[in-house]
């Protein structure tokens, strides 16, 4: 298709053809077998996961759904590893999504220009460290004085009802789904804050300028001017951030405390369907190398499932303020 | 027409090379039975056995340098599927295969050929106790959680006159998949039955209150670090972190502590099959340690090549001959004289005719 180029200038003087026919149709089979490889890729991990974990879908039924995760005794329910999973990266939403407003907010604007570039700098340079990194930093410096502020927390919630249970049992070497949240927020911070410091960037100055002028203080005008604008943008960006959370595995692998299981204690140990393949496949046969392939696919799944959730919320969202503008 | 040469000059390179390259191997596949025994082996599986093998397959490489061998680690469980699917040319692992997997392994009759083996120790480090006793009853209550404290009379029975302290217990135990687990538990499961309920495997659902550490270095120092704690780890990464050893009771009733010479003893005692694999766990014998690792490498009976057969068996005759007194020097126990002799029999059967129609009984 390359060597035809050269032909065209003499079709120009014809006139007959429109100059760079050939070449645009090259380009647009070029762009489209570009976007059906994703797909393709995507198609052969799904049938290639979900074929060699068909002996576990086969052998358990529904019974994947249920909380006994026990290799020893041939039992791999992988609930507990589904809500691990969900925890973690609730809580690293959670404890991630003000901070990272926060700092997109204050980007935009709160701080003099002169601060501002450093601080991006700064907040992406986090997203450029190795996940590991941040694993061995959660397990050999913050996992001790979590675990003793775990262990006071528990002690002064020990009468408040439901504290009670969510912070009972804390783990007493800092391993435990709070600890997994708290590193995995700090990872997902840099995604969500850049995402939605671009979509502040875009409110027309116009319209903050004209809350300004109604009176609005420098918050009434966030509220007023910014949200609204921002919202769909905000929704993506967590998610984005959310699905990040839950396919993280190394740095959770390492502090989670490997102990599948669903609890309310958050302080204390649990597991998630990422790590759960890191810590066991190299010693995997049979069904429970079957049943780790399978976590891989489930979890493929619920990252579909959310960010379909997510693709429906961010539509929806742009219609109702389409409507308005 | 410029167009066309300027792809050209970018093409030309890339062609070059691409040539080059395919001609360098069918050059080197060519000379390869010529030069007699140049050939590349790759292996992968057992953690295990990766610091043993990469001393063996360092000094062979001295001994024969037209033999390249790579051995990539990555866990038993990956080192017989990738065997099974014929990825690799031979593979490390710590069990042998289950009935059901062993019927999924291409390339025909294969073998075990075990090596070395690795002492576990029972780890621990509690303020005061400077010698520990444990039978495995008691090893038994302790990791599963029913004892909670070192002075608990199970634990004072086993060590008479020693004064222990009211430390509570914490228990460390692993938190990747892992053939000492297996080993560990499987120990427990054949010499306290009735008493341990965990069942044996590679990871076992442990009580949640205990702790965990990522691989024998990671249990190694979260002992080493808690007062009252005890852990399972195996010889060489305890010895280095300079942990205290409990000695743990055998069949004959004897406390014997964690040594190489108690872990050759417990193979030389231990019943080995037809196809040489074995069971050192729990072995008779008064100074057998009844903790033990053992492992194997699993080869093919026939290569592709000539040269691959030859490097396989030379490696084998190698690991057998100067590399059993290798062994010690990174903390493996060498083979008894007996299995020994068996190993360098079945070294023969390698590049045969097949001759047998199972590969789990191919010495019959």
């Amino acid at each position: 298709m390359v060597t035809e180029a050269p032909a065209l200038p003499s079709g120009l003087t014809k006139g007959k053809r429109p100059p760079g026919l050939i070449a645009d149709r090259g380009f647009r089979v070029l762009a489209l077998l570009a976007g059906l490889t994703v797909l393709v890729i995507l198609a052969l991990i799904a049938i290639y996961t979900t074929r060699e974990a068909w002996p576990w879908f086969r052998t358990e039924g529904l019974g994947i759904f249920s909380d006994n995760w026990d290799p020893a005794h041939h039992q791999f329910g992988a609930g507990g590893l589904i809500y691990g999973t969900l925890v973690v990266a609730g809580i690293a939403v959670v404890l991630s999504l003000p901070i990272s407003v926060g700092i997109a907010l204050f980007v935009t604007d709160v701080a003099p220009e002169r601060i501002r570039r450093p601080i991006v700098y700064t907040v992406d340079l986090l997203a450029a460290i190795p996940s590991v990194v941040y694993g061995l930093w959660a397990l050999f410096v913050l996992a001790e004085p979590l675990a003793n502020l775990f262990q006071s927390l528990s002690d002064a919630t020990a009468s408040i009802p439901v504290l009670k249970t969510l912070f009972a049992n804390p783990s007493a070497s800092g391993k435990s789904f709070m600890t997994a949240g708290i590193i995995v927020a700090i990872m997902i911070t840099p995604i969500i804050t850049s995402i939605t410091r671009e979509v502040f960037a875009t409110v027309p100055s116009s319209q903050k300028e004209a809350a300004l002028a109604l009176g609005a203080t420098r918050w009434e005008m966030i509220r007023g001017a910014v949200f609204p604008h921002s919202r769909s943008g905000m929704v993506a960006g967590t998610m984005i951030g959310l699905g990040r959370a839950m396919g993280e595995t190394i740095a959770i692998a390492l502090v989670i405390g490997a102990s599948p299981r669903i609890t309310a204690n958050i302080l204390g140990p649990g597991d998630t369907l990422a790590s759960i393949i890191a810590n066991q496949f190299g010693e995997a046969s049979g069904t429970h190398r079957a049943a780790l392939i399978g976590c891989g696919v489930v979890l493929f799944a619920i990252t579909i499932v959310i960010s379909m959730a997510a693709r429906a919320v961010v539509s929806r969202a742009d219609r109702r303020t389409a409507g308005t503008a | 027409m410029k167009r066309i040469v300027a792809s050209l000059r970018w093409l030309l390179p890339v062609a070059l090379v691409a040539g080059l390259a395919t001609s360098g191997v069918a050059v080197a596949g060519a000379s390869a039975p010529a030069q007699g025994g140049s050939a590349t082996l790759n292996g992968s599986g057992s953690t295990f056995q990766q610091p043993y093998n990469e001393q063996v397959i360092g000094a062979f490489k001295q001994k024969s340098p037209s033999v390249t061998i790579n051995y990539s680690g990555g866990g038993s469980g990956k080192g017989r599927q990738d065997f099974a699917d014929q990825v690799v040319d031979f593979a490390g692992t710590d069990a042998p295969y289950s009935a059901s997997d062993a019927a999924g392994v291409k390339g025909g009759t294969y073998y075990y050929f075990p090596t070395v083996a690795g002492p576990i120790t029972v780890s621990y480090n509690v303020n005061g106790v400077k010698k520990l006793q444990l039978s495995p009853q008691t090893l038994a209550k302790i990791f599963q959680g029913d004892i909670k404290t070192w002075n608990d009379p199970a634990i004072a029975a086993d060590n008479k006159g020693v004064k222990l302290p009211s430390t509570p217990i914490t228990v460390v135990h692993r938190s990747d998949s892992s053939g000492t687990t297996q080993n560990f538990t499987t120990f427990l499961n054949t010499a306290a039955p009735g008493v341990w309920t965990l069942g044996a495997g590679s990871t076992v659902t442990w009580p949640s209150d205990q702790q965990s550490g990522q691989g024998n270095p990671g249990v190694g120092q979260t002992i080493k670090s808690t007062d009252g704690a005890v852990g399972y780890v195996d010889f060489s990464d305890a010895k280095a972190l300079k942990l205290k050893f409990a000695s743990v009771k055998n069949q004959a009733g004897k406390f014997v502590a964690p040594t190489l010479k108690g872990t050759t003893a417990a193979i030389d005692k231990a019943q080995v099959n037809q196809d040489l694999t074995y069971n050192p766990l729990n072995a008779a014998g008064a100074s057998a340690y009844p903790i033990a690792s053992p492992t194997w490498i699993l080869a093919y009976q026939n290569y592709s090549d000539s040269a691959k057969t030859s490097a396989i068996k030379n490696f084998l005759n190698y690991i057998y001959g100067n590399g059993q007194k290798l062994a010690n020097s990174v903390d493996y126990a060498p083979l008894p004289k007996d299995l020994l002799d068996k190993a360098k029999a079945q070294v023969k059967q390698i590049g045969g005719s097949s001759g047998s129609t199972s590969s789990t009984t191919p010495s019959s």
